[in-house]
């Protein structure tokens, strides 16, 4: 079984430039507490309430993650 | 051992095929803004719908309800209320490891109304370890005044940004953005005015502003896992303008767990902006530069928040189509201090005596979503 789970890990990572970290290494970054934007509709209007009061725009972040996690 | 590996087969096909679609949810988000005289607030509804793991469909309507009578209204005109409405439809299309977004925005208020069309792409490389993005945005304003029927202003903005995001380690994410932003146009508040010295005393005439200005923002985030499950956000922003106006922010939320059903947040950040260059509290004279601005948001300032949140999931129990659902109370304290902008309500003898200004608000938020 181990063989078999390690193999398909192994050949899932074979075509990727060397990953570091491994597929089955990102639960922790798929993990909802992770996402830099959980809510989105509330973060909208955090941003606006900022873009409303201060000179600075731009930047805000909603970039999505490149963990697969979203 | 053999449960985890067995779980992490299972999620396999989710973290190799890293580009994702948004998720599918609906929010209704009741939200209020209380301070300074002013009170804003409103609904906002998102719901976004997926077609084939291909293509995401979301559509938004957000409104504020505005009553105004803040410093600048009470000194300079009659408190007023307004109402803005603004919708936007998006779609995201799922190509392989990239997704290519579209987002059209249309807002109106009695005396301003915007629409804007954005673009956007993201890609993933290097085993799915990097995700880089890009996007073009294009606005367009018109600009007119309630007492005045026959003024009509345009005002024309274009937004690019790139962004990196970059797993580091398996508690590490990092992301790196930048935004440029030019304006060409009318970009006066059409209300607003400045003052200057006449004797002790002091008159009002109206803001003369660029007709350009251009901006560079760039941001910084990492978001760490800590060992007992939670999630530390770190966050950091620099910016500046061809005003003179020039700022940085930094920011720190703990996303913690409790129990099964409850997600609490904490946050706390901390604004700095210096002024735009044509910025003064009280003129010398009238007309006494080219370029005349009284507005806040261009003194120099420091905003302080703090906030907590508190989320309850429920599972779907008896109804079909929907996962869970979860109810959200989110409070912010904001307190501003302004170093160069002065409160003249309070009367003095010499004009520019007054005490600084300053005041505090707080921004509450319920927030009902469902997933399905």
């Amino acid at each position: 079984m181990k063989v078999v789970l390690l193999l398909i890990c192994l050949l899932s990572a074979g075509c990727a430039p060397k990953p570091w970290i491994k597929p089955y290494e990102r639960a922790r970054l798929a993990d909802p507490v992770m996402a830099m934007d959980r809510h989105p509709a509330s973060s909208a209007y955090q941003h606006h309430v900022h873009q409303a009061r201060e000179g600075a725009r731009g930047a805000e972040g909603g970039s999505g993650g490149g963990c697969g996690c979203n | 051992m053999q449960l985890r590996c067995l779980l992490a087969l299972l999620l396999l096909p989710v973290w190799v095929n890293a580009a994702v679609l948004p998720e599918e949810r609906a929010d209704a988000l009741y939200h209020r803004y209380e301070g300074g005289g002013m009170t804003i607030d409103g609904p906002s509804v998102l719901v976004r719908k997926n077609i084939a793991e291909r293509v995401s469909f979301s559509a938004n309507y957000y409104a504020d309800k505005v009553s105004a009578a803040s410093i600048d209204v009470v000194t300079t005109a009659s408190p007023y209320t307004e109402e803005r409405d603004e919708y936007s439809f998006g779609t995201d299309y799922l190509a392989g490891k990239a997704i290519y977004s579209l987002k059209w925005t249309q807002s109106d208020e009695s005396d301003y109304s915007a629409r804007s069309v954005s673009f956007g792409a993201s890609q993933d490389f290097f085993g799915d370890l990097t995700t880089l993005s890009f996007g073009y945005a294009r606005g367009d304003d018109t600009v007119r005044r309630s007492d005045d029927p026959v003024f009509e202003e345009e005002a024309m903005r274009q937004q690019y940004r790139i962004g990196v995001t970059q797993v580091l380690t398996r508690n590490l994410l990092m992301a790196f953005s930048h935004e440029f932003v030019s304006d060409e146009g009318y970009l006066n508040n059409p209300y607003r005015s400045v003052r200057y010295q006449v004797g002790s005393g002091y008159s009002f005439q109206s803001e003369v502003y660029p007709e350009t200005r251009s901006s560079e923002a760039t941001a910084l985030r990492a978001s760490y896992y800590l060992p007992w499950r939670a999630g530390l956000h770190f966050e950091h922003r620099w910016y500046s303008d061809s005003w003179g106006v020039g700022s940085r922010d930094w920011g720190l939320v703990l996303v913690q767990p409790w129990q099964e059903k409850w997600e609490l947040e904490f946050r706390a950040r901390y604004y700095d902006q210096t002024a735009a260059d044509f910025y003064s509290d009280l003129f010398p004279f009238q007309d006494a530069q080219n370029f005349l601005a009284r507005d806040k948001e261009l003194s120099t300032f420091t905003s302080t928040s703090f906030g907590v949140a508190a989320g309850y999931t429920f599972f779907k129990g008896r109804w079909k189509h929907a996962d869970r659902f979860l109810v959200r109370l989110s409070l912010d304290h904001y307190r501003f201090e302004y170093d160069d902008f002065r409160d003249i309500r309070v009367a003095v003898p010499v004009a520019g005596d007054e005490p600084l200004y300053g005041f505090s608000a707080v921004v509450s938020q319920l927030l009902f979503s469902v997933w399905y």
